[in-house]
């Protein structure tokens, strides 16, 4: 066993930084209690922005025996994890003082879940996946129920809670069979010890089931997706906005990384969970948007079908795939970002105000706003030149290449049917009599938020270099020797 | 007869299989349901220890030491929840967790 050495401690600096930094922000909140919390709030931005130099300047390799890794892959993750969470908390600035959240907690709480998400993405062993993924849990348990006055709020926190530790149990309860049938936990480990995926026994064939389920859970895959439009209804916006943005990134990063890495071998098996998953979710995403009348819930369901999306690239189980996984998180962000800045916009008479008939009119009394959530509803929808399009071309792309073509026929058609209810929140904002207009200002923070996502949106085909530059290197670092294609190929 | 590996893992996985029957099945207690939450961790733990004796190795021990802690931490805020929960409901019946669909 080696000795803990400096170096470790280096490849680990983001994740120890954020945790140092999050409690430092929790002691200056029990001081200063509650008068300091839009301080707290700026100082943890300012925590995400050195977390954001370290996470890109940092010393690549693993730690802690293996317990950890850090590479191009994680880095590129951690960068839109950070940029998810920072943004959120911007977003939420206004929110949190008009509806008596202002209460320190909240960006701590927010700045521990990120440590979570950072951890599950530079897991390398079962046992850091399982405690990132705990660490990001429970501080999302407790956001969700953070308008403690609120009925809506605790029912989504208790709904999260009761399903969020089932999904924990099967997931633990996959690593142990692993570990028991292969005698090791880590991912390094696993991966020779799986080899080529022959004569593998049935035990870990069980607790790759077990641990697959867990994770589609944590990224809200159909049929683990239960809990996603009650919750999302019932937390508050910006806690919702969070949701949908910085835990996704992270899940998915993980899904990846636990799939193609350690079970890699297990190519052949693999693939079709998580075939049915995409097929699952995106057919959900697609229908079950359709009846919607409350726009988080509409969101809710929207974001099960962007996870079937990224699970079609996923599927293909090659780097193409990845890159194109990298790229559709990048566009979802900005989406996503922009789009709950809409929502958080959507207020009347001093209150919130959720429905889709809401919008009526925004085109005339808000026209800036009107003509931003148009651009995020058609990005989503896929409608090319915008950010959205290119996610979705790319993971399609990788499906075909690699041989699933009925995936990626799915995949277009339900886009098809998606781009029917995001096109009627735009005809309702444009075409439908108009109502009372929504409270101005919309805040200067949430204005600039929603400007910039709306600019990277619209212009993204523009200057497309970083983003496809970085998600190529990042799906390069994971080592995939095309060992999809060549596997899929050998099936037949 | 000499109680072996799979003895315990039979005795884990039917205790896993209670807890998660204990959840979707339980129609009265929220409380119920922590309990259950418990019971599938624990039967974890008892798989890991089993393995962990029967392969020589200490990483199964350690790791059930994580479950344990990580098992306390969230028994704390699950109740936490239940009790802000119950103070605007007045109720921790599961048929009254139903102000939205689904």
């Amino acid at each position: 066993m080696n000795e803990l050495a400096l170096s470790d401690l280096q490849t680990a600096l983001p994740e120890l930084w954020l945790a140092v930094a999050g409690m430092a922000l929790l002691m200056l909140g029990v001081f200063t209690s509650n008068r300091a919390t839009r301080l707290i709030v700026g100082l943890a931005i300012l925590v995400f922005i050195v977390a954001g130099v370290l996470v890109n300047t940092g010393r690549a390799g693993t730690a802690f025996d293996g317990l950890i890794i850090d590479d191009t892959f994680g880095a590129f993750m951690k960068t839109l994890i950070l940029i998810g969470s920072g943004l959120t908390l911007v977003m939420s600035l206004g929110y949190i003082r008009r509806e008596g959240m202002e209460r320190f907690e909240f960006p701590v709480l927010i700045v521990f879940a990120t440590l979570g998400m950072f951890v599950m993405v530079s897991a390398n062993d079962l046992m850091s996946l399982y405690i990132g993924l705990e660490m990001q849990s429970l501080a999302l348990y407790v956001c969700a129920a953070f308008q403690r006055d609120s009925l809506r709020s605790t029912e989504a926190g208790l709904k999260y809670f009761v399903l969020g530790a089932v999904a924990s149990g099967m997931l633990l309860y996959g690593a142990s069979m692993v570990y028991g049938f292969t005698g090791t936990t880590s991912f390094t480990a696993l991966a020779a010890e799986l080899g080529n995926g022959s004569d593998i026994s049935l035990g870990v064939v069980v607790g790759l089931v077990f641990i697959a389920a867990g994770l589609a859970f944590k990224v809200s895959a159909v049929p683990f997706h239960m809990w996603t439009p009650d919750v999302y209804e019932g937390a508050p916006s910006p806690v919702t906005a969070f949701f949908s943005i910085a835990p996704k990134v992270a899940a998915v990063a993980l899904l990846i990384r636990v799939l193609t890495g350690p079970f890699g071998g297990l190519f052949a098996e693999w693939q079709q969970i998580v075939f049915l998953l995409a097929v699952a979710s995106m057919l959900l995403g697609a229908f079950g948007a359709i009846a919607q009348t409350n726009i988080k819930r509409l969101m809710a369901y929207s974001s099960i079908g962007h996870v079937g999306y990224i699970l079609v690239g996923l599927a293909a189980g090659t780097a193409e795939g990845i890159n194109g996984i990298a790229i559709y998180l990048a566009t979802y962000i900005a989406m996503g970002i922009g789009a709950w800045g809409c929502i958080l916009a959507m207020r009347r008479q001093q209150r919130m105000v959720e429905d889709i008939s809401d919008l009526a009119g925004l085109s005339r009394s808000n026209p800036g706003l009107a003509a931003a959530f148009a651009i995020f509803m058609f990005s989503m929808a896929g409608i090319p030149p915008l950010a959205g399009f290119f996610g979705k071309f790319y993971v399609f792309l990788a499906a075909v290449n690699a041989g699933l073509y009925t995936l990626a026929v799915i995949g277009v058609l339900t886009s098809a049917v998606g781009a029917f209810y995001y096109i009627r929140i735009v005809k309702v904002m444009y075409f439908d009599e108009a109502g009372d207009a929504f409270d101005r200002p919309v805040g200067r923070e949430l204005s600039w938020v929603i400007g910039i996502a709306a600019a990277f949106t619209l212009l993204f085909f523009v200057y497309t270099g970083p983003v496809l530059d970085g998600a190529d290197a990042a799906s390069r670092s994971l080592g995939i020797v095309a060992g999809g294609e060549a596997q899929t190929a050998a099936l037949e | 007869m000499e109680i072996g590996l799979a003895h315990y893992l039979t005795v884990a996985a039917i205790l896993f299989t209670l807890g998660i029957l204990g959840i979707f099945l339980n129609r009265k207690n929220v409380i119920i349901i922590l309990m259950s939450v418990e019971l599938m961790l624990l039967a974890v733990t008892l798989t890991l220890v089993a393995f962990s004796v029967a392969l020589g190795d200490l990483v199964g021990q350690v790791f059930a030491m994580l479950v344990l802690t990580v098992a306390a931490a969230e028994a704390a805020i699950g109740l936490a929840i239940l009790v802000v929960y119950f103070r605007n409901r007045g109720s921790i019946a599961v048929e009254d967790i139903n102000l939205m669909k689904g």
